[in-house]
């Protein structure tokens, strides 16, 4: 049941011999992009997002081997020599961060969020319904709003 | 690991129906936000898989020029709601489409899964019911067009044959030309959650009457259904308060809601009987016809 798939992770080139019968989460785990957590295994919590393609989704629903010839960003990648990403930056400075466990699928839902609505306006709600599929059982959510609403800010300026 | 015993990719529609017509057990996936949380539960029905995600002949929409929207199979919930096409001509369809899951699952999750499962609560079934949308499927034997409602057998139980693909969906133009329409989607949690009622409401009217009227609800039954004899009731009525209570007192004759462990049948009777007015009462005001 062995395959090669290539793609480019976090701007490198990579080619995998992979199981068909592994989920995107299980491959990038084994390569060791333990940034992917595997939270519910249902697409309910979001604690694996990756984005492929620069679209997030879920990776423990999505089998290994759609991702060839795609390219896949973790959390891993998102920052730059050594220095945060501007949703990674505004995570830290709104106190976003109590567990961790849910916190790379989130920076991921909240990078694909404010790159799809660059100097745009956007309401809370549109805040709350793009981030919907992603559980926080710490924060309680108030924080990484104030980040998002941070990030969109920033762009505009 | 998913527990897969047999793994077949088609790059296209007739390669599909060729792999799935050699094994009967084979089940097409597409998304996967059904298919692979079956095989996260170690169901083993869906352990031999025909996988047509991302097959480019499935992942159009255009509209023929007669007026006809065509709705590829592999489309998005994301890309419906992005489509112009949709937006502008038929909403509620896009209203349906983004009321599913959370963002990740509508950036995969297809139109043609979340019909071809046969879920009674498929959030995109009572928009297209109401739009009186057909399903064109693509088997051995040739092409077949039939009306959504039909479609539909039972629980989880579709008419697609063996070695069938559902390719596209189709709304001829007299079916939303004039028409205007309203999803909402009742449940426990404001996002992420399984509707406990879905209804769609669809009208079109001339001076004080409205000339045309469609109701569909999921969840209310085996299967998504339309109320057949409340929309004759309702034909021709004069657009005021007596109209909605027509259709709210008669609705629940033509649907047969159930106890489960989410929500009581008394309590789903309560809403549906709620929704019916209020959901109509706001297709009503698209088209331009307030009721106080």
């Amino acid at each position: 049941m062995n395959r090669n798939i290539s793609c480019t992770v976090n701007s490198k080139s990579m080619t995998w011999q992979i199981d068909i019968r592994m989920s995107l989460a299980d491959v990038l785990r084994e390569h060791g992009y333990t940034s992917v957590k595997e939270g519910c295994g249902v697409g309910e919590c979001g604690a694996c997002a990756v984005l492929i393609d620069d679209v997030a989704v879920d990776s423990c629903l999505y089998l290994a081997v759609w991702a060839d010839g795609r390219n896949i960003r973790t959390t891993e990648g998102e920052s730059k020599e050594g220095k945060l990403s501007p949703i990674q930056q505004a995570y830290l400075d709104t106190g976003s961060v109590q567990c961790g466990f849910c916190t790379p699928g989130l920076i991921m839902a909240s990078t694909s969020f404010v790159e799809q609505h660059k100097g745009q306006k956007v309401s809370r709600e549109q805040i709350r319904k793009g981030h919907a599929g992603n559980l926080c059982r710490c924060t309680g959510y108030d924080g990484i709003v104030r980040a998002v609403e941070q990030c969109i800010d920033a762009e505009k300026q | 690991m998913f527990d897969i015993d047999s793994y077949h990719k088609a790059d296209t529609v007739d390669e599909a129906i060729a792999l799935l017509s050699q094994n009967p057990d084979a089940v097409p996936i597409a998304g996967g936000t059904d298919v692979l949380v079956r095989l996260h539960g170690h169901n083993p029905d869906y352990r031999h898989l025909v996988d047509i995600h991302d097959i480019a002949e499935l992942k159009n929409i255009n509209m023929e020029p007669d007026g006809t929207i065509v709705i590829g199979s592999g489309i998005t919930f994301t890309e419906l709601a992005q489509s112009p096409l949709v937006s502008i001509n038929i909403p509620v369809l896009a209203e349906g489409g983004s009321s599913i899951g959370g963002p990740q699952v509508r950036n995969v999750a297809t139109i043609g899964g979340n019909i071809s499962n046969g879920a009674p609560s498929a959030d995109a079934a009572p928009p297209l019911l109401v739009l009186n949308a057909e399903v064109e499927l693509k088997g051995p034997e040739g092409v077949r067009l039939l009306p959504l409602h039909d479609f539909y057998q039972g629980p989880g139980q579709v008419d697609r044959k063996s070695g069938e693909i559902m390719t596209c969906l189709r709304i001829g133009s007299a079916d939303y030309k004039g028409w205007s329409g309203h999803y909402y989607k009742y449940a426990m949690r404001g996002a992420m959650d399984i509707a406990t009622i879905g209804c769609a409401a669809a009208c079109k009217i001339d001076g004080d009457r409205v000339t045309g009227i469609r109701l569909a609800f999921g969840v209310a039954g085996p299967t998504p259904l339309r109320c057949w004899r409340t929309e004759e009731k309702a034909q021709g009525h004069v657009v005021d308060q007596t109209l909605l209570d027509l259709v709210s007192g008669s609705v629940l004759g033509d649907l047969r809601p159930r106890d489960s462990w989410r929500a009581s049948k008394d309590f789903r009777e309560q809403i549906i009987t709620t929704l019916s007015e209020r959901v109509l009462k706001e297709a009503l005001n698209r088209n331009g016809v307030s009721i106080p």
